[in-house]
Formats: structure tokens, sequence, C-alpha cells
């Protein structure tokens, strides 16, 4: 017996004889977890190359620098009101040095509405109301859009780029320089979970994003077309395994489509994008975000032939888990934020959103908002958790996790692969069978108390009913008078011209044409959101998730 | 015989699609014994009362995770013009205490917010049912 192995063994008797030490455990993908971790569960890197961030398959980082080098992205979610509301709170952040931005649209927009066609008492309330050139030029007055960074909340047919790219003509700045990134593009997620998103039939949403994606490789090369989103799969339940896993199965799916059309994939493949949910199982998100880059690197190189680094390289958005809050003891969240926050920073992201505290009951109010900024700032300047790349890189537990979350993901890929890829998967209700069982198990666990939530099931004390300060919503006179305003926009329009967009996309439907060249004309010719939307729809189908319950 | 389950509709009204929550909730009613009607989100108000119609619904609950619960002041008027009064509706989602108030006023039976216990809402449930039924023996004997 070696020293070693002597000592492991002394080790093991006094654990053992330990109260409790016996309970088995195991994180949220299903990954058992031991009491302790040595140089026995984990042989190292392998490759020489692989100790080193920037260098494949990137399970340290994707660049040579990481957050050493220059910070990850702030993005928080912006939107609420009228696009004068939105300027108004775009410009302050810009004035406090933020370059990249975000632009939530109305759930009437999400659902591919005008503000004439819906309810008047929704609009405004969960996002800015955005219909119309008009519209858009008011959003973004006096902000240099070639020096901002937008995050476009913008599904299949991408109408809030097209309204942007006008924008961008009018006043004569090349489609070129601007920047950002289509950021509800990601259809099968909208298939499958966050199904607001979901505006088109999926063959026709399928099509349109490989247009979208072809459509900006060649007009607007800066702008990313596509974020794959783990996020809504996640959030609707999926475990962290299974979002990583599902969310690679689609960017595979997605660069097959452009294969397909012939496009090169180091053309294409640099420019998408991830994003990703950050659960509290602080550990488990930190090795999920590994191994996830890792596997893409391979998913990269070897099945879909990339030969450039920037194509193997998995770039991902993450935001802080809203399931995670809790209602109850709501000021507990700043604490969850940080737990979750740090395991992204760990995990090596480019780019964060940080949730308010009071997610659980409200649209955040401007101090939960601001709080939510300064943990960031707090985590990376008072707490310097970005001094050293990948700190955790080579702890015994973090290295044999992320191969084990590697071995379960790369199992639920092979699952997918084996009916067929994502888009059959979905079409089978697999994936969301998946998700709805993983959710309700969770919760059973919660409600069993094996997963404690501090003021839920564990710790509870009374509420205080002062705790639950919500945002306002916008003056329901001020939203009347914005719809007013559209209507008027379509009176006094060339109809004409509007029309012939609208007709010239149908037929772009119908035929072979880029559809998302056709969306980008119909917008530069006066039609709105809504009628863009609907047009679409008539060619292409109105979207009809498949929901398995 | 033995007593007829609670029927229950569990649905989305508006534009938010986030249905993790009805799904949970609608799963765990049917675990619990009732007849649950489960639909995709987007209803609009006169789909949900023509479905309460023709399920002869008990119990209406709506989840509201971005704010459709502003519509449920309209969905109570549109259960009482259709002579559904009898309809127990409860709320489920992030649904801010001002607005709470509101939806109590409205009519809405009960509202639960995150964090509340699937046992606890299938009881509610059964027993606003059990209430429902009770207004309509007496409407028509």
């Amino acid at each position: 017996m070696t020293e070693f192995e002597a000592a492991e063994r002394r080790w093991r008797e006094a654990f053992d004889a330990s109260s409790g030490a016996g309970k088995r455990l195991a994180n949220r993908s299903g990954i058992e977890v031991q009491p302790l971790y040595t140089a026995r569960d984990w042989p190292g890197e392998g490759a020489p190359e692989a100790a080193f961030p920037g260098e494949y398959p990137y399970t340290r980082g994707i660049y040579a620098s990481m957050h050493r080098g220059r910070s990850w992205t702030q993005r928080q979610l912006i939107g609420l009101g009228t696009p004068e509301d939105y300027n108004a709170r775009l410009r302050e952040i810009l004035a406090h040095g933020a370059s990249a931005i975000s632009l939530i649209p109305c759930n009437s927009v999400y659902r591919g509405y005008d503000a004439d066609e819906a309810p008047v008492e929704l609009l405004g309330t969960c996002g800015t109301v955005v219909n119309t050139v008009e519209d858009m030029d008011r959003a973004f007055r006096d902000v240099p859009l070639e020096r901002i960074s937008c995050g476009m909340n913008d599904p299949s047919p991408f109408t809030l780029q097209a309204l942007l790219l006008a924008v961008a003509k009018r006043r004569g700045i090349a489609w070129t320089r601007l920047t950002g990134t289509s950021n509800q593009s990601d259809c099968l997620s909208h298939f499958v979970a966050n199904h607001m998103f979901f505006r088109l039939e999926l063959a026709g949403a399928r099509r349109v994003l490989a247009d979208h994606i072809a459509f900006c490789n060649e007009r607007a090369p800066g702008w990313n077309p596509l974020s794959v989103v783990g996020q809504h799969m996640q959030q609707a339940g999926a475990t962290p395994a299974e979002a990583m896993a599902f969310t690679l199965c689609s960017a595979v799916q997605y660069a097959g489509d452009c294969l397909e059309r012939g496009m090169d994939p180091d053309r294409f493949l640099p420019r998408f994008t991830y994003f990703f949910d950050i659960s509290i199982s602080f550990f488990e998100e930190i090795a999920k975000f590994r191994a996830g880059r890792r596997i893409w690197a391979k998913l990269a190189r070897e099945r879909l032939g990339a030969k450039d680094p920037k194509s193997w390289r998995f770039k991902f958005h993450a935001q802080t888990s809203g399931a995670d809050l809790t209602r109850q003891q709501p000021l507990n969240n700043i604490a969850r934020v940080t737990a979750q926050a740090m395991a992204g920073i760990f995990g090596g992201l480019q780019s964060l959103h940080t949730d308010g505290y009071d997610e659980a009951f409200s649209t955040p109010t401007a101090e939960a908002a601001r709080i939510a900024v300064a943990t960031q700032n707090i985590l990376r300047e008072e707490a310097r958790l970005t001094d050293v790349i990948d700190p955790l890189g080579g702890s015994h537990y973090l290295e044999a996790l992320t191969d084990r979350m590697q071995e379960r993901i790369e199992a639920i890929i092979a699952r997918i692969d084996a009916a067929g890829g994502m888009y059959q998967a979905v079409r089978q209700g697999l994936v969301q069978r998946m998700i709805g069982e993983s959710a309700a198990a969770f919760q059973r666990s919660v409600e069993r108390g094996e997963q404690p939530v501090v003021g839920v099931n564990a710790y509870t004390a009374e509420e205080d009913p002062d705790a639950y300060r919500s945002l306002d919503y916008p003056e329901r006179a001020r939203m009347e008078a914005h719809v007013a305003r559209v209507r008027e926009y379509k009176a006094a329009r060339s109809n004409d011209a509007a029309r012939k967009g609208l007709d010239a996309l149908a037929r772009a439907a119908q035929g072979k044409e880029n559809v998302m060249a056709a969306v980008v004309e119909a917008a530069e010719a006066g039609a709105t959101h809504g009628e863009i939307c609907a047009a679409l729809r008539r060619e292409l189908g109105f979207g009809q998730p498949l929901i398995v319950v | 015989m033995p007593e007829r389950p609670p029927k229950v509709i569990v649905t989305k009204i508006g534009f938010d699609g986030h249905d993790r929550g009805s799904r949970v909730v609608a799963a765990s009613l049917r675990d619990a014994g009732m007849e649950v009607v489960y639909t995709p989100p987007w209803q609009d108000i006169a789909a949900v009362v023509k479905l309460a119609t023709e399920e002869d619904a008990e119990v209406i609950g709506i989840s509201s995770l971005a704010t459709d619960h502003l519509l449920v002041p309209k969905l109570m008027a549109a259960l009482r013009a259709a002579g559904l009064g009898e309809v127990q509706v409860v709320v489920g989602g992030i649904v801010p205490a001002k607005d709470e108030r509101e939806l109590l006023e409205a009519g809405v039976a009960r509202v639960f917010h995150p964090g509340a216990a699937l046992e606890d809402i299938a009881a509610e449930v059964r027993s606003l049912a059990a209430k429902s039924r009770a207004m309509k023996e007496r409407a028509f004997p």
C-alpha cells in the first residue's frame, strides 16, 4: 500500500465513523457528489495546451486573458413603457458608462402585434412598445447607434432589428458598423420552453432563421444573428446538464441548416452565441460551463468541420436564475444572486445580467436594478474574483465534476441524436417530457424538504408586508396616447409603399428568396412590426408550440 | 355514488408564455384526483368563458408571470355576464401586492404567490370547487 492509499484509508475510516456521513448527495443534474475529491479523481488536463485558457478545448476559458484582461460585459435587461420612456432609461445607463445595452419589447410585441391590436392594460408593463420605424427612432434618439452593442430581444422574423437597420440608414450609419445580438432567435427553445417568442410555425421559423444568419453574415457582419438559449429550458425546469445538452444540440441543428445551404462554417460559427441560466447550484453551474465549452469546441471542429478557432469558441451571456429567487424574505435574493453570479464568473462567461431581488413579485424597481449592477462591480473590484483566470481550475472536485458533467451532457446529446436531432426530438415531445419530469422532480424535492429553500420551506418567518414595493406601471393615458400615435403613423405613411413591401415579403416567403432581406425592405418601406409578423404568419403559419403536460 | 371530482381549468390569458408554473400546478391537481382542463397560453377572455361553460368548470386557475393578471378583472366581469358567477377564480404567479388587492376586490377568490405549496393549492382549489358546486345547487336546485 502506498502512503497515499494508507492516508486515504485512515480518512475513510474516520469519515465513516462520524455522524451523518453516510448520507448520499446528488446535484440537480443527478450526479452523485462524493464527500471528498483527491488527485485520484482527476488525472490532470491531458494535453499540455488544455492547461491554458484560449487553447483548445477551452476548458479554462475561450480567451488567453479572460476577465484579467477585460471585464465581462454587464448587460442588464431594460425596457418599459413608451419608446420615450425607454430612451430616457437608455441615456441614463449610457451616461453611467454602459455600452452594452438591451431592448426588451412589450409582450404584445413578442407575440407579434402592434399596440393598436393589444389590450391597453398590458401595454408597456413588461417591456417597451416599439412597432414602427418612428418608434425605433424615438427609442434611440441621441444615441450613437454605431457606438453601442445592442442585445435585441427579437424573435423570428426579427422585425426590431429590421426597424433598427431602417433607422441606421436614415441616419447615414452603415449597417457594417452596427454591433449587437439577436437575443431571441432560437426558435427551438421557444417551441419547447419560453413559448411567448414562438411566432411562426417551426418549419417557417427555422427557414427564416437560416435566412437571417445568411443576411447578417453578408449585410451586417458585426451582428450576432443567433443566440442559442439554454436559459429558457433551465428556467422551465431542465437540469443544468439537460439545458447545456439541448443548447448544444440546437446549435448543431442550426449549423447543419447553414451547411446545407453551402455556407462556410468559419463564416457563420464565429457569430453563434449562447445564453444560459445560472442556478444557485454553485459548483454544478461552474462545471456546466466548463464542460459545455469543451464539448462545443469538439463539435464545431469535428462534427461541423470548422477550422478557425473563432468557430470553436463558446461565447455566452448568462443570467442569474429567477426561478431560484423567493418572494419570501426578498432581500435574501441579493445573497442568492451573488452566489449565482460568482458561479457564472468562475464559469468564464462573456456577458452577465444579474437579477433584481424583487423579481419574484415585481418588474425590478430602480433600487433593485442598481443593487444588481453593484453586485457585479463588488464581485469584480472588491472581492477581486477576476485577478486570476479560472481560479478554481485544478480543484480536484471541480475538475472531476467537469468531467462527470461532460459525460452526462454527452449522454443526453446521444439521446437527442438517436431521436434524429433536436428538431425531431422536440416534434416528438421528447425534450418537453424530459423538462417536465425534471421540473416536477425538483418541485417534489422542495416540497419534501430535501431541497431547503430559505424562507420557503426552511428558516421561515412572518411575512413583512412592507417588503413588497413594486414598480409602477406606465400611466394608462400615456399608453393610450401612444396607441393613437401608432394609428396615426399607419394613416399618414404611404400605404402603397408599405403594401408593396409586404407583398414582396409574402412572395419571398412563398419562394426561395431571403426572407430577412424582404423583412428589412418592408420595414424600410414603412410596414410595421405587427404587419410584418401578420404577413409571415399568413405564409408560414401561426406558431403553436407543442405543450406536453 | 362516488362524488364527482372537482373540475378545474388551468390556463393563461394575455401575451406571456412562461408555463412552468401552470404545468406543475396542473399536474399536481390531477395527481390530487381532480379533473384538470389544461390549455396553452394566450387564451382570450371569451375563449376562457366558453371553455368554462362547455366544461362546467368549478374553478379557473389563471397563471400570470408577466402582468397578464391585469386582464383578470375583465375576465371576472365576462364570467358574471355569462351567468357563471359561481365559478371560482384563483390567480397564481408574480402578482404585486397592490394588484392583489384589486384582484380580490374584483372577485378573485385567492392569489397564490411563488413558494406556495402544491398541497395548499390543491386543498384550496378543492374547497373552492365545493363552494362553487354548492352555489350552483342553490341557484339551480
